[in-house]
């Protein structure tokens, strides 16, 4: 499954999605970036005539490239364009450490911490362009495939 | 492992990941983890780590699925370490 596949599955689109592509892909993590352009829509409230990126976003766009596109990453033997997974986040914890500005890259790298029972713990880090640490924390999710008709497919098991 | 103790043993398990006290000061064999502690989805698998870690033992995704009550754990728990 390549970048590019992964992508296509994702449930996002604008203005709240936030990965651009995904440059290391493993059973054990995910490596991937986004630009935050001038024009998203945060901007223009956060803050008045100084925009910076929310840290609501920052752990969106982490959650999103750290844990949901790994996600569908583990689970692309059950996944296919008619039975794409239900999503949800189920914890966060962040800690940020240097603010995100319009047009700035990040890079988000996810390290799986466990992937059982349908719920997915990362260990995520973001860094800016100059690759200084941005914002870091664990991030859970649950990842359920809608049950399909057959109920052999659905002990094929995503331990 | 007495029953007592195998109960106060979830009981501290699950205690992080409850919602409703009065349920919990409450629990019994009878208790569900989701109907009356109300612990979400996630918490569950939480609960299920931790009972592995705690008594040793590897719980299957069939038995997860079984495991909807205090009474229903403590089956499980305790055939796995008489086992």
């Amino acid at each position: 499954m390549t970048s590019k596949n992964i992508l296509a599955l994702l449930p996002y689109e604008k203005p709240f999605l936030f990965v651009e592509d995904l440059t290391v892909i493993s059973e054990e993590g995910i490596t991937g970036n986004y630009t935050f352009k001038e024009t998203e829509y945060f901007y223009k409230g956060h803050f008045k005539d100084h925009p910076v990126t929310p840290g609501v976003i920052l752990t969106e766009c982490m959650a999103q490239i750290g844990v949901v596109c790994l996600g569908i990453y583990l689970m692309k033997d059950e996944i296919s364009e008619i039975l794409q997974p239900q999503i949800a986040m189920t914890s966060s914890q962040v800690d940020f450490f240097l603010p995100v500005f319009p047009r700035e890259k990040v890079r988000v790298v996810s390290e799986k911490e466990v992937f059982r029972f349908n719920k997915l713990k990362c260990k995520l880090k973001m860094f800016n362009e100059k690759n200084e640490l941005v914002c870091r924390g664990v991030i859970s999710g649950m990842l359920r495939i809608p049950a399909p008709a057959s109920s052999t497919d659905r002990k094929a098991g995503n331990l | 492992m007495k029953k007592e103790e195998l109960i106060t043993k979830l009981k501290s398990i699950v205690k992080p990941y409850i919602q409703d006290e009065e349920a919990f000061n409450n629990l019994s064999e009878h208790t569900t983890f989701v109907g009356d502690l109300k612990i979400n989805s996630a918490n569950l698998v939480d609960v299920i780590l931790d009972v592995e870690d705690e008594f040793d033992i590897r719980i299957e995704n069939d038995e997860m699925e079984r495991m909807l009550s205090v009474k229903a754990a403590m089956d499980i728990v305790s055939s796995k370490i008489s086992a």
